[in-house]
C-alpha cells in the first residue's frame, strides 16, 4: 500500500490561476447552500399550500394534493432529476427551449433543474408534515374558531396554521437537513456543488482520502449548525404553556 | 411517445431490475443485521460501546448517501488492499453493497433502538428472573417482540432504500434506472425509457 497522505493538499495550487484546492470546496459549498436554501423556500411554500389543501373539506382539492404527494414521494429523486433536466426542457415552447438549452450558462440551467426538482420533491414531504400538524390539533380548535364566526381562511390563518407550524418544527428540521444532503445529486447532472468539487479534487490530486474527509467534515458541520439554528428557532417561537414548552 | 420499443428491450431492462432487487435484498438484510448490533451497542451500559454506536449513527446520518457511495467506490478496494496486503479487484456492486449496508445500518439502528425501548422493562426483568442471560433474553424475549412492533418502520425505510438504490448511477452500476437510460439512448427514445422507471416505481 503506497498511499501518500498529505493534509496540505488543500492549500496547493490547482494550476488554474491562483486558485488553491480549498477554493473549490468553498465554491462547492456555496452552490450546495444556494441550491438547498432556494429549493427549501419554494418547497415550504408549495408544501404548506398542499398540506392545507389536504385538510380542506373540498374533495377535489384534497384529491389533487393527495395525488401530488403519492406521485412525488414514490418516484426516486434521481429519476425525477433526470426528468426535469433531460426531458421536460424538450416540451417547453420553442423560444424557452432555445433559452434554456443554448443561451443559458450550463451551470445555470442545471441549477434551475435541480432547484425545481428538489423543491417539488421536498414539497410532497412538507405537505405531509403540515397535514399531520393540522390534524394533530384538537378538533375543538377548529370548532371553536368556526363558532366564534371565523371564515375558513381566517380559521387557518389565525388558529390552525400558527399552532401546526410550531408542532412540526422537529420533523421540518429533518427535512431541512435532508434537502442539503439531497442537493448532492446535483453533481450527477454536472453542477459543481460540494460533492462534485470533492470528486474533482480527488481526481486532480490523487489524495482522495483527504478530499472526502474534508467533504464529510463540511457536511457534518453544516448539519450540526443547521440543527442548532432550528432548535434556536423552535425555542424562539415556542408559546409558554404549550407543547412541552411550559415555563 | 412511442412505447413499442420497450418490449424488445425487456431482457436488458430485466437484468437491470434484477440488479436493483439483488442490491436491495442484500442491503436490507445486511443493514438490519448491522443496525441491530449497533442498536444493542447503543443501549449497552458501557459508555465506550454506546458512544461508538452514537458516533457511527450521527456520522452516517449527517452525510449524503451519494457521498458515501462515491467514497466507498474508491475506498473499499484500498481498504481491502490494506487488510489483505494483496490487490483484490472489487466491483462496483460490492462497494455499493458495502456502502448501502453501512449507511442504512445507521437508520435501521435508530428504528431498532426505538423498538427495543418500546418493550416494557418487565419483559426483560422477567427474562432475567427466569435465569436467562443477556443473549438469551434479547434473542428469545426482547427482539422477537421488538421486530414485530417495528415492522412498519422497517418496511418504510426499506422502501426509501429501494428508491435510493438508483443513486448507484453515480458509479456506473447497471441498475434499473441506468439500464433504462442506456437502452433509451441506444434506441433513441430517451424520454419513453425515462418514463418507464416512474411507471414501475409507482
Amino acid at each position: 500500500m503506497n498511499y501518500n497522505w498529505d493534509w496540505n493538499v488543500f492549500f496547493k495550487s490547482t494550476g488554474i490561476g491562483s486558485e488553491i484546492y480549498l477554493d473549490w470546496f468553498v465554491s462547492g459549498l456555496g452552490w450546495t447552500i444556494a441550491v438547498a436554501l432556494v429549493a427549501w423556500i419554494v418547497a415550504l411554500i408549495i408544501g404548506s399550500v398542499l398540506g392545507v389543501m389536504r385538510t380542506l373539506p373540498n374533495k377535489l382539492l384534497s384529491g389533487i394534493a393527495t395525488a401530488y404527494v403519492e406521485l412525488f414521494r414514490n418516484v426516486p429523486l434521481l429519476v425525477q432529476l433526470f426528468i426535469w433536466y433531460f426531458m421536460v426542457p424538450d416540451y417547453l415552447p420553442e423560444s424557452a427551449q432555445v433559452w434554456f438549452k443554448q443561451e443559458l450558462n450550463p451551470a445555470t440551467s442545471a441549477y434551475i433543474s435541480v432547484v425545481v426538482c428538489l423543491a417539488l420533491f421536498t414539497a410532497a414531504r412538507v405537505c405531509e408534515q403540515v397535514r399531520t400538524g393540522i390534524q394533530a390539533l384538537p378538533k375543538g380548535q377548529s370548532a371553536a374558531a368556526l363558532a366564534v364566526g371565523f371564515t375558513l381562511p381566517q380559521m387557518y390563518r389565525h388558529v390552525l396554521l400558527p399552532q401546526a407550524f410550531r408542532i412540526i418544527i422537529p420533523p421540518l428540521t429533518s427535512e431541512f437537513l435532508n434537502i442539503f444532503k439531497n442537493s448532492s445529486v446535483a453533481s450527477l447532472i454536472g453542477l459543481m456543488e460540494l460533492l462534485a468539487q470533492t470528486k474533482q479534487t480527488a481526481e486532480f490530486t490523487a489524495n482522495m482520502f483527504e478530499a472526502f474527509t474534508l467533504a464529510t467534515l463540511i457536511y457534518f458541520v453544516l448539519n450540526m449548525s443547521l440543527m442548532t439554528f432550528m432548535s434556536w428557532v423552535e425555542k424562539k417561537v415556542r408559546i409558554p404553556g404549550m407543547m412541552g414548552g411550559a415555563k | 411517445m412511442d412505447f413499442s420499443q420497450i418490449i424488445p428491450s425487456m431482457p436488458g431492462l430485466m437484468d437491470g431490475m434484477l440488479m436493483t432487487l439483488k442490491l436491495l435484498a442484500l442491503s436490507v438484510v445486511g443493514g438490519v443485521a448491522l443496525g441491530t448490533v449497533l442498536a444493542l451497542l447503543r443501549l449497552s451500559s458501557n459508555p465506550l460501546l454506546s458512544g461508538f454506536a452514537k458516533a457511527y449513527v450521527n456520522y452516517f446520518r449527517s452525510i449524503p448517501l451519494l457521498l458515501v457511495i462515491t467514497w466507498f467506490y474508491l475506498a473499499v478496494p484500498m481498504l481491502l488492499n490494506w487488510i489483505t496486503g494483496t490487490f483484490v479487484s472489487v466491483g462496483a456492486f460490492t462497494s455499493c453493497l458495502v456502502a448501502f449496508m453501512m449507511f442504512e445500518a445507521a437508520y435501521y439502528c435508530e428504528i431498532v433502538r426505538a423498538g427495543i425501548q418500546s418493550i416494557s422493562k418487565g419483559q426483560e426483568n422477567a427474562a432475567y428472573a427466569l435465569g436467562m442471560n443477556y443473549g438469551q433474553a434479547m434473542r428469545l424475549i426482547i427482539l422477537p417482540q421488538a421486530f414485530r412492533k417495528m415492522m412498519p418502520l422497517l418496511l418504510q425505510q426499506s422502501i426509501i432504500l429501494f428508491q435510493d438504490t438508483s443513486l448507484v448511477y453515480a458509479v456506473g452500476l447497471m441498475d434499473f434506472l441506468n439500464a433504462a437510460r442506456s437502452k433509451g439512448d441506444i434506441v433513441g427514445l430517451p424520454h419513453e425509457f425515462l418514463i418507464l422507471p416512474v411507471r414501475c416505481t409507482l
